[in-house]
C-alpha cells in the first residue's frame, strides 16, 4: 500500500528561533500588529509503500528521529493519509 | 616522530587544506581521509574541519555523520583518541551525538566573516591543554550556524562537568552561555566554531590559533604512546 507523509518540524519549546524572531521583529515596521510566538519550522512531503498504515507510521518515526530531525533541537508531527494525492 | 593528524574530507569541504597546512607549519604530519573510506590510516589524531559537508543540505552535518568515515572516527574517539571538529566539523560532531547541543543560525541571520576573540576556559581538553587558562585568543569565525545551544539541563552539566572549553569575549552569534566550543565527557573530543588553522601565521592577521593546535599535535604524540 502507498501512503501520503507529511513531517512538519519546528525548534522544541524552550529553544531559542533566530529566524522566527527576526521575523517577528521586522512585522511591525512593515505594519503588522499583534502576531507573536514566530515559529519557523520545516515541511517534508514524501510517499511511503508499506504493508499497513502501523507498519508506514513505525518506517516514519523511525527516519523523522534519526535523520530529518535533530532531536535535540526540533519537535516534529508526522502525518499518515492513505493512497497518493500528489 | 612527528604526530600524524588525519583530516576528513567530504564533499563540500573548504578548509581541509588549510587544515592540513597548519599541521604541517607546526611540525606535525597531515592526510586527508576521504568519507567514503572507513580506514583512518593509522593517524594519531583527527580533524573535521570546516566547509559545507553534503551542501549543509537537511542541517549542517546530518548527512555527513553517516559517512563510512564517520563510524571510525567515533570508534577512534571511543578508543581515546584526540578529535577536533572546527566549524562545520562542530556540527557534524554534535550531529553525529559525539557532543552535546546543536548549532542554530546566528542570532539576528548574519553570516559572519570576522576576528572573535576567545577566552580559554579549561586546559584539560586536548585542544587547550598547551596554553594558560584564562588565555585570550584572536582567531577568526566564518559562519551562518554557529548559535550553540542546548536544553539548561545540559549546559548545568557542562558547566559543572567544565566541559566549556572556550568561549567568545564578545557573544558574537547567540550562543547560549557565549559558548564557542565544548568538549565531550572524556575530554579528547573538542568541537569549536572559530578556525585556529586560519590563524596560524602573524601573515593571517594572528597566529593565536598556533598554540590549540599545537595542543592537538602533543595530544595526538601521546595517545599513539
Amino acid at each position: 500500500m502507498r501512503f501520503d507523509v507529511q513531517v512538519e518540524t519546528r525548534p522544541r519549546a524552550g529553544i531559542a528561533d533566530p529566524e522566527g524572531s527576526t521575523i517577528e521583529r521586522s512585522l511591525p515596521a512593515l505594519g503588522f500588529e499583534g502576531i507573536h510566538d514566530v515559529r519557523v519550522g520545516k515541511s517534508f512531503r514524501f510517499h511511503v509503500d508499506a504493508a499497513d498504515e502501523a507498519a508506514a507510521k513505525a518506517l516514519v518515526d523511525d527516519v523523522c528521529a534519526r535523520f530529518l530531525t535533530n532531536p535535540v533541537i526540533e519537535d516534529s508531527t508526522i502525518t499518515v493519509t492513505e493512497g497518493s494525492t500528489v | 616522530m612527528a604526530a600524524r593528524i588525519g583530516v576528513v574530507l567530504f564533499p563540500g569541504s573548504n578548509c581541509e587544506h588549510d587544515a592540513v597546512e597548519a599541521v604541517r607549519t607546526l611540525g606535525g604530519d597531515a592526510e586527508v581521509l576521504w568519507h567514503g573510506d572507513d580506514d583512518l590510516k593509522g593517524v594519531d589524531g583527527v580533524i573535521v574541519p570546516g566547509g559545507f559537508a553534503h551542501g549543509d543540505y537537511l542541517r549542517p552535518g546530518a548527512i555527513a555523520r553517516f559517512s563510512p568515515v564517520m563510524q571510525s572516527v567515533q570508534a577512534f574517539a571511543a578508543d581515546g583518541g584526540p578529535v577536533v571538529g572546527i566549524c562545520n566539523g562542530f556540527q557534524v560532531l554534535t550531529e553525529a551525538g559525539m557532543l552535546p547541543g546543536a548549532l542554530q543560525k546566528n542570532a539576528g541571520l548574519k553570516f559572519l566573516c570576522r576576528m572573535a576573540t576567545l577566552r580559554v576556559e579549561t586546559t584539560d581538553s586536548v585542544l587547550t591543554a598547551a596554553v594558560e587558562q584564562g588565555a585570550e585568543l584572536r582567531v577568526p569565525v566564518n559562519h551562518f550556524e554557529g548559535n550553540y545551544t542546548c536544553d539548561a539541563e545540559t549546559l548545568a552539566m557542562l558547566q559543572a562537568e567544565d566541559r566549556v572549553v572556550v568561549r567568545y569575549v564578545e557573544n558574537v552569534n547567540g550562543s547560549i552561555d557565549d559558548i564557542a566550543g565544548v568538549c565531550n565527557e572524556g575530554r579528547n573530543v573538542v568541537g569549536l566554531m572559530p578556525h585556529p588553522e586560519r590563524a596560524c601565521d602573524d601573515l593571517l592577521g594572528s597566529s593565536d590559533g598556533a598554540p590549540l593546535l599545537r595542543s592537538l599535535l602533543e595530544s595526538a604524540s601521546r595517545a599513539r604512546v
